[in-house]
């Protein structure tokens, strides 16, 4: 195994400080390039959608009042970070006075939930089935049974939702419709509710699978057929190994490496793609959160959740970049 | 041996290819055996170009004004299909209408080009930044290289859904163009990074080493020797930035925060889930716009792979 | 030790053919290779870049992947005859009775394992699991062999210079003990120095294990100084074998004259006179001998008749029209198992 040094995580944690920084610049800041200040572009919005807003010149002060918009720019921007490193994002509009914390924290828990169940079995099975695909021991069967599975791949996971909803949930009537867990449960440790967290699951999650395990196939398989092209390979086969040793600890072992990386850079876009999932299935995750908010122009809600998971996506990388020194011996010395 | 780091097995292949080939054979060489002609990438190319088609000439032949509300009867489904209240299809509207009085022939005749072009545009403009930052990173080197690899990095893992979310939640208007540079603004870090270390490797290599050794311009190495070794990396990753650029705009439109003058196939959908379509059986309304999302998604998924194929000659010997 | 001429060859190679699909025909890479390897006895196999001789040893080894295959011929390792073997009986062969000590030591080592590890798994996967106690030691004492420090046992293959990766090879190549070795250009990326001390280290293993090995390179001047006997291998075929004092005093076949008259030498100054590449295609190679387009006695004979290998003085082979006698009249060897002259 290799070492994590210093240097490197001092690196990886720098990285991770400016991800958040920029991002929470960028949703700062492009909004207010924009004519007009987001308050009134917010009632302009609701006006828009109701037809009538009474007092909408009140309602804009009074905001402007509270999100200190009547402040110097520098000011207000320094408020708002100031804001965000104390995890502070004020009330819900549309629930006051629920905080956004409160019901961010709400909904959090069942968004990691399923995202790590959705992306934990997308990453195994798709690179599992990645390797097999350019194995040579794989029967010819299983290589052509593979790619069918793998229609899905690269459409976007909303889609599949709406499909796997209407086949399964509507039409079938084999799952749920919405929901984490049936109406009326209370959350416990009971088996009777989590059979109806996974009955619920099951096809939120399936709709991540569907759509990405096929991406990690073609990679893992393009990285095992640049493998088995190595040296290496010829020499472990020249030994005259267990064929399935020299599949894993030769190939599979170099081949994922890169896919690790790869795994770090794609966890936004599926970050994002399970957000629209939760959105399709009424799950009460931080998607259904953040498309309630948005219908309620709830703009608090929607910076605070939207924040939240770009936080979470880069606590994770960065989670990711403190592990890949330990499975790739050669990464902790590059850098010194 | 000049080339230590290949098998044998390739070299013995490579020191046969690098024989003198009769011009009779050359011929047929270039004409048949080119890696572009490739089944996976001709496919592709022949889904996305439908669409496209469809999109392009669909307006001569239907009525495209169908596509504004109240134009049509309310929720007809297409003919020979019965609607929840009873209502028969017509062929005036051969794939139905929904909530609000659109025609759906008309919606995806317009919609279509309008997600496409979204794609286009947004990858277009990310990958110029791209090839402009990874090559002023690779070939400049030091401190700016440094520079652009951190930024890359750290732009490459923010989920850009959720900044756009925030930020189009937040514009008064969003028109298609808007959203495509916004997305634009997201799509230069992988080009970036993909020809950063394209170029440090070609860099390194015979070819432009000698070109080095012989006087040729810094400019002219990489636009005369580089540039054209990269044409399918950059093909591939321009298709896979188009990809991504779609993805991100037809779920801000799911969400209901895509442009809200012109109709596009995601704002098709969020009317059809907000309008209950799936409750109310109107499989026409939700499920038209989200086959030719998925058919234009397969077959840009297709032309990247036939891309892939072509830029890593590995691949294409494995796939036989 | 020295080598034992008198007893049955250990390795007998008989009418070897290796092809490689193209679009355009099969590559005819190793064309009918013949060559009988002794105990004890270090066979260098010489020839320029693409004649077939790393092919040669792959399809000895029976490690050919795709586009290649292996066409006919017989491999007799101790008189079994690995061609046609099952996958499963070839690996209880392999390491055991025939190592490999690869090209390109750069790239041979799983950059993901230790050195320790690579070199254990070999020794588990035909010994079986056993107890690391005992095989630390084993290791050790191997690394001591081809000359490196302990500290290696630990080191990734990263940490390692090109030289300290061919010797690891080396010591992994005689962990089992084998029959056999194959140095597949071993020394040829490694610099100048570094690559006579390692080919020293690789010979000083071999004499004192008394394994016999193939060696195969293309610097005729380094192997003169490395092996008992030399076979040079031109276009997929061998066309001369012979005892390197032979070799070097009278070559026989026009093309090892050429070659040996190219080795460098400091005493006098020699212009090149061999020209690179192999002219024909060797998808379809000319009818009669093989190195007719470059030959410079070439007779009308060699257009239309292919030669056979004839011996010309004890342990001399030559495959050439120039020499149409043996010794005693006939055709000798391995000529007479050889399915295509």
């Amino acid at each position: 195994m290799g070492r994590l040094t210093l240097g490197y995580f001092l690196r990886r944690f720098s990285i991770f400080l400016v991800t958040i920084w920029l991002a929470a610049t960028l949703i700062w800041i492009i909004p207010r390039l924009a004519p007009g200040d987001p308050i009134t572009a917010m009632v302009g919005r609701m006006i828009r959608q109701a037809g009538y807003v009474e007092n909408s010149d009140i309602i804009i002060e009074g905001w402007r009042e509270r999100f200190g918009l009547n402040d110097s720019l520098p000011v207000q921007y320094v408020r708002y970070l100031g804001n965000l490193v104390r995890m502070d994002f004020g009330y819900s509009l549309a629930y006051f006075p629920t905080t956004v914390g409160e019901i961010v924290g709400r909904a959090l828990p069942w968004t990691v939930g399923l995202l790590l169940v959705a992306v934990t079995i997308t990453f195994f099975l798709g690179n599992f089935l990645g390797a097999l695909l350019a194995w040579r021991g794989t029967p010819k069967l299983v290589k052509y049974l593979i790619p069918v599975g793998m229609i899905f791949t690269s459409i976007p996971s909303i889609l599949a939702a709406i499909f796997l909803l209407y086949i399964f949930a509507f039409f079938l009537d084999w799952f749920p419709l919405t929901g984490a867990y049936k109406a009326g449960m209370t959350p416990s440790l009971s088996i009777e509710f989590i059979t109806s967290v996974i009955h619920h699951g099951t096809l939120p999650a399936l709709s991540v699978v569907l759509v990405s395990f096929g991406y990690w196939a073609l990679g893992m398989r393009g990285m095992m057929i640049t493998v088995e092209g190595e040296d290496y390979m010829h020499l472990a086969r020249a030994k005259g190994l267990n064929p399935l040793y020299v599949l894993y600890r030769y190939m599979i072992r170099n081949a994922i490496l890169p896919q690790v990386t790869a795994f770090a850079i794609t966890l936004g876009t599926l970050v994002s793609g399970q957000v629209l999932v939760e959105y399709i299935f009424a799950y009460q995750g931080m998607g259904n959160v953040i498309f309630s908010a948005l219908r309620n122009q709830d703009f608090p809600v929607i910076q605070g959740t939207s924040f939240i998971l770009i936080l979470m996506t880069a606590l994770a990388v960065l989670i990711i970049d403190l592990i890949y020194p330990l499975i790739d011996p050669r990464i902790s010395y590059e850098r010194s | 041996m000049a080339t230590t780091n290949t098998s044998p097995d390739q070299r013995a292949v490579d020191s046969a290819l690098a024989l003198p080939i009769t011009p009779k054979r050359m011929g047929r060489f270039n004409r048949w055996d080119t890696p572009w002609l490739n089944r996976k990438l001709l496919t592709g190319a022949a889904i996305v170009g439908a669409i496209l088609l469809i999109g392009i000439f669909g307006r001569l032949f239907w009525d495209t004004d169908l596509a504004f509300t109240a134009s049509s009867p309310l929720n007809l489904p297409p003919p020979g299909f019965v609607n929840s209240r009873g209502q028969e299809g017509t062929w005036a509207h051969p794939l139905g209408t929904e909530n609000s009085g659109r025609d759906m022939l008309a919606l995806m005749i317009v919609g279509a080009p309008n997600s496409f072009m979204v794609g286009v545009v947004a990858a277009t403009v990310g990958m110029t930044v791209g090839v402009i930052l990874g090559f002023s990173a690779g070939f400049i080197g030091g401190r700016l290289d440094d520079f652009i690899r951190l930024i890359s990095d750290v732009t490459i893992t923010i989920p850009t859904l959720m900044v756009l979310i925030v930020i189009q939640a937040l514009l008064p208007v969003i028109e298609l163009s808007t959203m495509a540079l916004l997305i634009a603004a997201f799509a230069w870090p992988s080009p970036t990074r993909l020809i950063r270390s394209q170029v440090l490797t070609m860099r390194e290599s015979g070819y432009v080493q000698m070109a080095k050794l012989s006087g040729t311009s810094t400019f002219s190495i990489m636009f005369k020797e580089i540039l054209p070794n990269l044409l399918p990396y950059l093909a591939a990753s321009f298709i896979g930035n188009a990809t991504g650029a779609i993805l991100a705009a037809v779920g801000l439109e799911t969400l209901g925060l895509g442009p809200q003058r012109v109709p596009t196939l995601g704002g098709t959908i969020y009317f059809a889930i907000s309008g209950a379509a799936l409750l109310r059986n109107m499989w026409w309304w939700w499920a038209l716009p989200t086959l030719l999302l998925a058919l234009m998604f397969i077959g840009l998924l297709l032309i990247n792979l036939g891309l892939d194929e072509v830029a890593n000659p590995r691949l294409r010997q494995a796939s036989r | 030790m020295t080598t034992s001429w008198n007893q049955p060859p250990v390795l007998k190679v008989r009418g070897l053919k290796v092809y490689y699909e193209t679009p355009k025909g099969d590559v005819l890479a190793v064309d009918g290779v013949n060559f009988d390897l002794f105990k004890g006895e270090t066979l260098g196999l010489v020839g320029e870049s693409g004649c077939g001789k790393s092919t040669a040893a792959m399809g000895i080894l029976q490690l050919v992947t795709p586009p290649g295959r292996v066409v006919d011929g017989e491999v007799l390792l101790e008189g079994h005859n690995l061609l046609g073997m099952s996958e499963q009986a070839l690996r209880a062969v392999r390491w055991i009775k025939l190592a490999l000590i690869p090209q390109g030591a750069m790239n041979s080592l799983n950059p993901t394992m230790k050195v320790s590890a690579q070199i254990k798994d070999a020794i588990i996967a035909h010994e079986g699991k056993q107890a690391n106690k005992g095989i630390k030691p084993r290791i050790l004492e191997l690394l001591t062999m081809v000359g490196l420090p302990g500290r290696v046992y630990d080191l990734y293959p990263h940490e390692l210079s090109g030289g300290m990766k061919q010797r690891v090879c080396i010591a992994m190549a005689i962990a089992l003990n084998p029959t056999v070795i194959i140095a597949d250009e071993s020394t040829s990326a490694l610099d100048v120095v570094v690559q006579r001390v390692v080919a020293q280290t690789m010979l000083k293993v071999k004499d004192a294990l008394g394994v016999s090995m193939i060696m195969i390179g293309h610097d005729m001047g380094l192997m003169a100084q490395m092996v008992d006997r030399i076979a040079v291998m031109y276009a997929g075929k061998i066309v001369e074998i012979a005892p390197v004092k032979e070799m070097f005093a009278e070559p026989k076949h026009p093309y090892s004259q050429l070659l040996i008259e190219s080795v460098p030498s400091l005493k006098e100054r020699k212009p090149l006179k061999i020209t690179e590449g192999i002219t024909h295609d060797p998808r379809n190679p000319p009818p009669g001998c093989i190195f007719q387009l470059r030959c410079p006695f070439v007779m009308d004979i060699c257009r239309v008749q292919p030669p056979v290998m004839r011996e010309t003085n004890e342990g001399q082979l030559v495959a050439c029209h120039l020499y149409p006698e043996s010794v005693d009249g006939s055709l000798i060897n391995v000529a007479d198992v050889a399915r295509n002259p």
